[in-house]
């Protein structure tokens, strides 16, 4: 059973929380479309963690405060959510445009961090090797590109969103377009800190990603002391719904060891 | 009423076939497209077609600015602004208008504005937009923030030709210690400023607004929309107190005169059907992009296209249908304006001339005829 949502006050911005699991606290941060649905593999790392999954500032249900303009705003607004949750030992899991942001955290204050995973993380550029524009592409552009099996695109596609769930994807895609438009999904200062991140770390990659290109994995590698990449074969842009073994096995193996 | 003649530049040798390939004839459509040397034989027969309004007894000519496509070939509409100048002597330039959100300095637009203005001894009309959306795809400012820029760029320009300078300017965007702006403008206390619009609730009171009451032209709609929208603004200014006047209250659209209505679309229709269906082709998400207008009105719109349920392309009949293009005889293209301005007390109509890969010797006799026989009729 999907946990109910419930609504934590960060200062005054409400963010919409979801908690499944006893164990460390895991917090996983979402990408560019937001929170959609409680995944399968939320529920395989809650055997072992506490998951904490949040939607950001201006997405789904949480608050969509002025003050966040940048994916800068957003990292010291969940620095003060961690402090708020009073959150320990944490290890970090974000996906896309929620790696990025894990990231941005880790510069600023890695005190409450034990570990950081990136899956298909935007941030930082490698030049020559632009991103997806998920900005030009339709609805099934994005999501024949997103896929490397089109057996979940065409699932996707069948499915008739209700207006809600559109309401939805527009607030998140608005919120969007004001973190990752420009410049497009990094952060031209992030790459020169990453050296400061001095927790373990674990890359995750789709080989077939077209949104953010596998190309992308070998810099995080580079400049992320220490850091273990793990490249899926015949995958896209989100392993952890479309290789969720390949995913979750060595992601349990590398936080187990994170925590010991 | 006031006449305005105004042309796009479309790049009229597009290779029609081969720009169907492609997502849009904007942001995407490869510039290995443009020939050159058509291309520059193009910019002087619109030139000449522009300098030839005055000749005609239009109150002013007007150009606009669009970016990477082949529907409207003038990134930078001061240039042609600045050639027209010096090709004519009292009528009006209309530049409708510079994109203010686009630029990282907005003081380029004051002062050239401020310029042409000099230029031409005071016949500068300034249009204020933010571009359309497929301008925040080809130049990557970010859509969310276009409001927001667009306001501060406007006050930054307003502020430079009025407030002695140098004084500081201090937004979010924009941050300059010494603001400055040499020349002035020749009229005072600046030129008069358009807004050229699709309607948008937002742009139509803040346009309204007393503070500004400038005059709102609604571009490329059908009849009743435009009625529709000026409605709004006269609605919006009572609401502020005051009455508007019709010189607030614009209009621009395609219109082609020719002796019969059958005739008019016989020779016209093709070449409206390649403006909408050719050079204005480009799908929501380059249209729209998230940001560019609200929340709100992306719902609205979004309804509003599964209502349209084919999204079929639009014909020479439908666009004369829906009063989007004016095409007709002089009768035909005299009542249709009458229509409009019997509803909404229009007082400035921007006929686009030439459209489409319509040819200078029909734009040109179908502009005589607009001229001598639907323009005397609806002055005063």
């Amino acid at each position: 059973m999907p946990p109910e949502p419930q609504t934590v006050k960060i200062g005054d911005v409400g963010v919409s929380l979801r908690r499944a699991g006893k164990g460390p606290p895991l917090l996983y941060l979402h990408g560019a479309d937001g929170y959609s649905q409680w995944l399968p593999f939320f529920d395989a790392l809650a055997e072992q963690y506490e998951v904490l999954v949040p939607e950001h500032p201006g997405y789904g249900a949480s608050d969509d405060p002025p003050l966040i303009r940048s994916v800068s705003d957003m990292a010291m607004f969940y620095l003060d959510f961690l402090e708020a949750l009073d959150l320990r030992d944490l290890h970090i899991v974000g996906h896309s445009m929620g790696g990025w942001i894990a990231a941005e955290i880790l510069i600023r204050d890695q005190s409450r961090a034990k570990s950081l995973t990136l899956i298909s993380s935007a941030g930082i550029r490698v030049e020559g090797v632009p991103s997806g524009d998920i900005f030009i592409w339709n609805r099934e552009e994005l999501l024949r590109n997103i896929f490397y099996n089109q057996a979940y695109a065409d699932i996707a596609l069948s499915l008739q969103p209700t207006e809600q769930q559109i309401d939805t994807m527009l607030k998140n895609r608005f919120t969007s377009t004001k973190l990752g438009w420009q410049p497009r999904w990094y952060n031209p200062d992030l790459e020169k800190w990453l050296h400061r991140i001095k927790r373990p770390s674990l890359i995750i990659w789709g080989e077939d990603d077209k949104v953010m290109p596998s190309a992308y994995a070998g810099l995080w590698r580079k400049r992320l002391p220490g850091a273990r990449l793990v490249m899926i074969e015949k995958c896209g842009h989100v392993p952890q719904v479309e290789k969720l073994k390949e995913t979750i096995d060595p992601l349990r193996d590398f936080l187990a060891e994170a925590s010991r | 009423m006031k006449f305005i003649s105004f042309h796009l530049m479309p790049y009229r040798h597009l290779d029609f076939e081969e720009a169907a390939k492609h997502r849009s004839a904007w942001v995407v459509l490869p510039n290995s497209l443009y020939d050159p040397i058509k291309g520059a034989e193009e910019y002087a027969n619109f030139i000449d077609f522009l300098v030839d309004g005055e000749r005609l007894g239009f109150d002013g000519i007007a150009v606009n600015e669009h970016h990477q496509n082949a529907y409207g070939l003038m990134p930078a509409p001061n240039l042609i602004a600045s050639a027209l100048i010096q090709r004519t002597k009292k009528v009006k330039i209309a530049i409708l208008g510079r994109a203010l959100p686009l630029l990282s300095n907005p003081m380029n637009i004051a002062e050239e504005y401020a310029m042409l203005d000099n230029l031409s001894r005071g016949r500068i009309i300034c249009g204020f937009v933010r571009g359309i959306g497929a301008e925040y795809h080809s130049t990557g400012v970010n859509p969310y923030f276009s409001h927001e820029r667009f306001h501060e760029a406007h006050d930054l320009i307003i502020q430079s030709w009025t407030k002695p300078g140098p004084f500081p300017f201090e937004g979010k965007h924009y941050n300059m210690r010494y603001v400055n702006c040499w020349p002035r403008p020749y009229q005072q206390p600046h030129p008069p400023i358009w807004i050229p619009s699709q309607g948008s609730s937002e742009t139509v009171a803040w346009a309204a607004d007393p503070a500004r009451k400038y005059p709102f032209l609604v571009t490329f709609s059908a009849t009743d929309l435009v009625v529709r929208y000026l409605n709004t603004y006269r609605d919006q200014a009572r609401q502020y107190g005051y009455e508007p006047e019709s010189g607030q209250f614009g209009w621009a659209c395609p219109v082609y005169v020719a002796e019969t209505d059958e005739r008019a679309k016989a020779e016209a229709g093709h070449a409206i059907e390649t403006l909408f269906n050719n050079y204005l082709r480009m799908p929501m998400e380059m249209l729209i992009p998230p940001g560019y207008t609200s929340l709100n009105s992306m719902k609205n719109f979004l309804k509003m296209r599964t209502a349209v349920a084919s999204g079929k392309a639009p014909t020479a009949d439908s666009l004369i249908a829906s009063g989007t293009a004016i095409i007709g005889s002089a009768k035909t293209v005299r009542s249709k304006i009458e229509e409009v301005r019997d509803k909404t007390g229009l007082g400035i109509l921007v006929p686009m001339l030439q459209f489409g890969v319509l040819s200078d010797e029909l734009a040109k006799r179908s502009m005589e005829m607009f001229a001598s026989e639907v323009m005397p009729h609806l002055r005063g």
